[in-house]
């Protein structure tokens, strides 16, 4: 009998599906050794489907988005209980993700933003979304936005994690042959490389041996030499704090690394790290200069933490 | 009964923490709120022991280091600086009051220095009131006029 | 497996002083409670030899295989613990002191706060020990060579005697004749022995010691490594003629253009006057001339007719000499840069600058010294002998206004000129002082003799020193108006001339100095030695001693004293002939490094570099000196630093944050 897999998205942008129809022929590959139970997206299962299973039926479930509403954390409860195995699937599984950075933002803010506020948004009742409503008396549910978006692991139990917004070929891979193949690392692992991204990057060696900046560039100012490193001519590439398995992808798509595979194993705070090392280049000791030389980090929360806010130390530490 | 706050300062052995020795040797009272760790320079300290501070529940965070061209080990300090900096320009769009990080310099002989940023520092941190339960007003939807206070 | 942690932790009363202010008993029970913790005692003095040996017992009994020590700064004690660890046969570094004396009871007003604050240390200090590892202490080699800065009597009394135990020294000194104040006095204190009598021999020593390597009008440039492996480069400025050469026959000086002397003099302290080819004083070593660029004819205007060469016969004077530069290795340094004094002109209501007659002590030194530009008298401006001098004490010391310090020769200095002003010219002397300080072996003594030769000494700190008369008498005079604490009223004594005795003050270029050889001053501006009674003349950093008056104002003997001791540091390094390092360097784990690169860059000593084989970066053990920026800068968590990993960090700062 072929392993169950089921895979499901919570918030999220469509793209870590994306990436699994990426596996192109391997696809197939794929399916014909497993036995997929579950994947609203593309098949036409619903959730009762899923609850009659039995406990621990499903092998493993591969879970995208962040948790942002009731119904997902719901849906991933559930999901856990089915599967052996849960893997948090792309960023902001892993770590909230794009959807994460709301956490800047306190819910009734956006909610008034986007309800009300938004210059395109027309809305002179004030109109809201309410978990429950009777439309001609007939009662309506609607997921609750909660108060912020948690990565997966802090709702259920994760046991692999699969890094990348959204996960690249490569890893899915190895992930999959991991699993079918039953050599899986210890439960917490992350399916990725365990070095950065400058580690597979082929201008790593175009670096010069000491680095350090008197100036940084937005990649909108200059177009970047594709072959010298990034962050050697100036771009703010987070390639050195971000860990690999993704071929330095949109490094050979002359773009610097965004950090979308998350931190290394043992950096508490990817942001903190990324912010570290970047000041830790600067090239002055002069703190006008310096001040001057950080202007082009007018966002440094955007910067550092894209894929990550919900897994920062101090995320939520006001809520 | 007033707020007492809770400030871990992380000091380097060579000018702050030897500051704070001589305070003591000195016998200068300042606020017990302020717990000073020590690393070699302040250029050991890695932002994630900021965070992690306030994250387990500081109010405030003092670094100190060697004054500019006094570093034990070249320009350690000027390396902290940049992280400092940059830090302090992060902090705000957590909600976090950019002052309740403050970076020092303090020679080894000022131990009057120390007392005197010991306790302005406890009285501002106190001012700001706890870390955790106290709203702000900030968010990202801020820059387009719409922010609200938080809770 | 590993072994089970199991941690010792020792509560230090520190007699009263800890006790006082933190419960024990509370900081006891609580250190119950914490993990791992498993023997907890307390002791009266955990650094005595009774409490050193609660450690071994706990070791052997108890089975501790970690251990806290709540006591004073791990600054005073932290290597007697870990040498106690070593001799339980604990490694020494499987041990952390909570500092609860410094940082907590000597600073913190109530017992209660005192006593929770001392609980955070502690959790800090147990919460830290269990990740502890064990490590090995590094060894390196001290090279026997030395390097002095400073060639006045604390650089020459250290030279000597290290030249003496077989030691190579490098002796460097800006000027160019060394002697440094103490070459400019007349007679010194309290014995009335002459400064140059018992200066100039050992000057003479220095230059004739096949083991002291002078290196005069040369400044030390740039140090780099640490102890044991100091590299220094040394720039000698062009002195014009050849040193090697040169037999000090004085001939060139002679023959200059300028016939007369007519420049300033700096050794004379500006009364006397010297030519652009000068020796500073005729017993100055190296007795070699040294040309002044600002005032020579030739170097200046290229005008002239170089008489000073066709004087020389050794051709030694050489106008094409230009900057040159000296690098040497020593093992240890001795800072011996001295004290500029306080420039008069600072205090206008004093006059000097303004009244020909007002002088500064120096310059009466000079005046005394029988090779000085009056030949060893005491003269006014128009060359008459003074009726009447006052002396002020306390110029530019022990005032709100410029420096609080006492600068404490200059008591003994003024009645010691006090007595020679009066035995040459049998002037009436009036001192004024605010106390006079002559503690010190024969110092009350020689006070007491010059009262009783009937030198004035009036308690009153100066005022003013003025030429406006109020009375008949003062016509003429300098009038001093002072206080008279003692009367309790004002005095106005005219006299003809005034000295003022200015007090001492770090040199001009001491912060070049300090920050060469990253050493920490005191809020005066002196050379902070590493322990005001216990290490005197080390500093914090290793290897590095101060003596003299760069560390505070003193007098010969102290200096001396201080010099011989600064030289007994350096000879003991020098034959212990390895120090252990502390094992407190960064390390790279390969496995972790993706070889980014960012590490190397801000490495402040080039001890990273990158390996082409495995592409990661290495940590040269040698080259680290411990700071621990590449671990907070690498991004991969590659870089870590022994005692200062970060998981150790988070666990103390958790600690504290009780």
């Amino acid at each position: 009998m072929k392993p169950k897999v089921a895979l499901y998205w919570c918030a999220s942008c469509g793209g870590c599906e994306e990436a699994v129809v990426d596996l192109a022929e391997a696809i197939l590959d794929v399916v014909n050794r497993v036995d997929i139970v579950f994947w609203p997206v593309a098949m036409d299962f619903k959730r009762e489907d899923v609850e009659a299973l039995q406990d621990g039926e499903i092998v493993a479930s591969f879970i995208n988005g962040g948790i942002r509403l009731s119904e997902h954390v719901e849906m991933v409860e559930l999901l856990r209980r089915k599967s052996q195995l849960v893997f948090a699937f792309g960023a902001c599984a892993c770590f909230g993700g794009i959807p994460g950075l709301a956490n800047a933002s306190m819910r009734d803010e956006l909610l008034n933003y986007v309800y009300s506020e938004a210059p395109t948004v027309e809305n002179p009742e004030n109109i809201r979304p309410v978990p429950d409503y009777k439309l001609d008396g007939v009662k309506l549910d609607v997921p609750e936005f909660l108060e912020s978006c948690k990565p997966l692991d802090e709702v259920i139990d994760v046991d692999y994690y699969i890094p990348g917004c959204p996960p690249s070929v490569g890893v899915i891979v190895d992930a999959l042959n991991a699993l079918l193949e039953g050599n899986l690392p210890p439960k917490g692992s992350v399916l990725a490389s365990q070095k950065s991204v400058c580690h597979d990057c082929r201008l790593n060696t175009t670096k010069p041996e000491k680095i350090l900046l008197k100036s940084f560039k937005r990649v909108w100012e200059a177009k970047p030499d594709p072959d010298k490193c990034l962050l050697a001519q100036g771009f703010l590439c987070l390639g050195p704090v971000t860990r690999g398995g993704c071929g330095a992808l949109c490094i050979n798509g002359n773009m610097p690394c965004t950090g979308c595979f998350g931190p290394l194993d043992g950096i508490v705070d990817y942001g903190a790290k990324a912010l570290s090392f970047i000041a830790s280049i600067i090239d002055s000791t002069d703190e006008e200069e310096i001040e001057k030389i950080l202007e082009k980090i007018p966002d440094p929360l955007g910067l550092f933490y894209r894929y990550s806010l919900p897994k920062s130390l101090l995320d939520g530490i006001r809520r | 009964m007033s707020f007492e706050p809770r400030i871990v300062g992380i000091f380097c052995n060579w000018c702050a923490y030897m500051a704070a020795n001589l305070a003591g040797t000195a016998r200068m009272v300042y606020p017990s709120a302020l717990k000073v760790i020590r690393v070699m320079c302040s250029g050991r300290i890695d932002p994630q022991f900021v965070f992690w501070a306030f994250r387990n529940g500081a109010d405030g965070v003092l670094l100190a280091g060697c004054h500019p061209g006094d570093c034990h080990y070249m320009e350690g300090n000027a390396k902290c600086l940049r992280r400092y900096r940059l830090m302090k320009k992060l902090l705000p769009q957590f909600g976090i009051e950019a002052e309740r990080l403050r970076l020092e310099w303090i020679s080894a002989s000022e131990a009057d220095k120390l007392k005197r940023v010991a306790e302005e520092f406890t009285e501002e941190v106190r001012g700001l009131g706890p870390l955790s339960f106290k709203g702000v007003e900030l968010g990202i939807l801020e820059e387009a006029g719409k922010g609200q206070a938080r809770l | 497996m590993d072994e089970e942690t199991r941690i010792g932790v020792y509560i230090c009363h520190c007699g009263r002083n800890i006790a006082e202010k933190v419960r024990i008993d509370e900081l006891l029970d609580f250190a119950k409670t914490l993990p791992n913790v498993t023997v907890v005692r307390d002791y009266k003095y955990m650094c005595s030899d009774p409490g050193q040996k609660l450690i071994a017992e706990d070791v052997e009994e108890k089975g501790i295989n970690r251990v806290v020590v709540a006591a004073c700064s791990p600054t005073l004690h932290e290597n007697t613990f870990r040498n106690a660890c070593r001799r339980a046969g604990l490694n020494p570094f499987l041990f952390q002191m909570a500092n609860i004396r410094e940082l907590d009871a000597w600073v913190t007003e109530s017992v209660e706060d005192a006593t929770e604050k001392a609980k955070a240390f502690l959790r800090a200090a147990v919460n830290r020990v269990a990740l502890h590892e064990e490590l090995e202490v590094g060894k390196t080699k001290i090279n026997p060579n030395v390097l002095i800065v400073g060639g006045g009597i604390a650089g020459i009394s250290a030279a000597l005697v290290l030249a003496e135990a077989g030691v190579k020294v490098y002796l460097v000194e800006k000027e160019p004749t060394i002697g440094g104040n103490m070459a400019k006095f007349d007679k010194t204190f309290p014995t009335l022995d002459c400064a140059a009598c018992i200066l100039t021999p050992k000057m003479t020593a220095v230059k004739a010691h096949s083991n002291i390597e002078l290196l005069t009008y040369s400044e030390v440039e740039q140090v780099e490594g640490y102890v044991g492996n100091f590299r220094v480069r040394i720039k000698k400025k062009p002195r014009y003629v050849k040193e090697d050469l040169c037999i000090g026959c004085y001939e060139c000086v002679e023959d200059c253009l300028f016939a007369e002397p007519m420049f300033p003099s700096e050794f004379e302290m500006e009364i006397g006057k010297r030519k652009p080819i000068y020796i500073p004083f005729p017993q100055a070593v190296p007795l070699v001339p040294v040309i002044d660029p600002n005032t020579c004819m030739w170097l200046t205007a290229k005008k002239c007719p170089q008489y000073c060469r066709e004087a020389c016969e050794p051709d030694a004077i050489d106008f094409n000499m230009g900057e040159e530069y000296a690098d040497v290795e020593v093992g240890t340094i001795i800072v011996a840069t001295g004290y500029k004094p306080f420039d008069a002109a600072r205090i206008p209501q004093y006059g000097f600058g303004k009244y020909e007659n007002v002088y500064t002590s120096l310059q009466v030194e000079r005046m005394l010294n029988s090779t000085g530009p009056t030949g060893g008298e005491v003269l006014l401006a128009n060359g008459k002998k003074p009726e009447r001098v006052a002396i002020v004490h306390c110029v530019g010391s022990r005032d709100e206004n410029y420096n609080r310090y006492c600068s404490k020769v200059c008591c003994m200095y003024s009645i010691k000129l006090a007595r020679l002003i009066k035995e040459r010219t049998g002037a009436e002397v009036y001192n004024f002082y605010i106390d006079i300080r002559a503690a010190g072996k024969a110092y009350e003594e020689f006070y007491k003799k010059a009262m009783e030769e009937g030198v004035y000494f009036i308690r009153g700190k100066v005022a003013e020193v003025t030429d406006i008369a109020k009375s008949e008498e003062e016509k003429g005079k300098l009038v001093v108006v002072a206080e008279d604490t003692l009367l309790g009223r004002v005095r106005r004594i005219p006299v003809d001339m005034v000295v003022l005795s200015v007090g001492l003050e770090p040199q001009e270029d001491v912060d070049r100095i300090r920050n060469m050889l990253k050493l920490s001053c005191s809020a005066d501006g002196w050379l902070l030695e590493r322990h005001p009674k216990l290490a005197p003349v080390s500093t914090a950093a290793e290897g590095i001693f101060i003596a003299g008056c760069c560390q505070g104002p003193k007098d010969i003997p102290e200096t001396v004293a201080q010099a011989e001791a600064a030289a007994g540091e350096a000879l003991s390094l020098i034959e212990r002939g390895e120090i252990e390092l502390e094992p407190n360097i960064s390390f790279i784990r390969r496995e972790r490094c993706s070889g980014c690169r960012i590490c190397i860059g801000v490495c402040p000593y080039g001890a990273i570099s990158f390996d082409e084989e495995e592409k990661v970066a290495v940590i040269n053990p040698a080259l680290c000196r411990g700071c621990g920026t590449c671990v907070a800068a690498c991004p991969s968590k590659a870089a870590q630093q022994h005692l200062f990993m970060d998981e150790e960090i988070y666990a103390e700062i958790e600690g504290v944050l009780l």
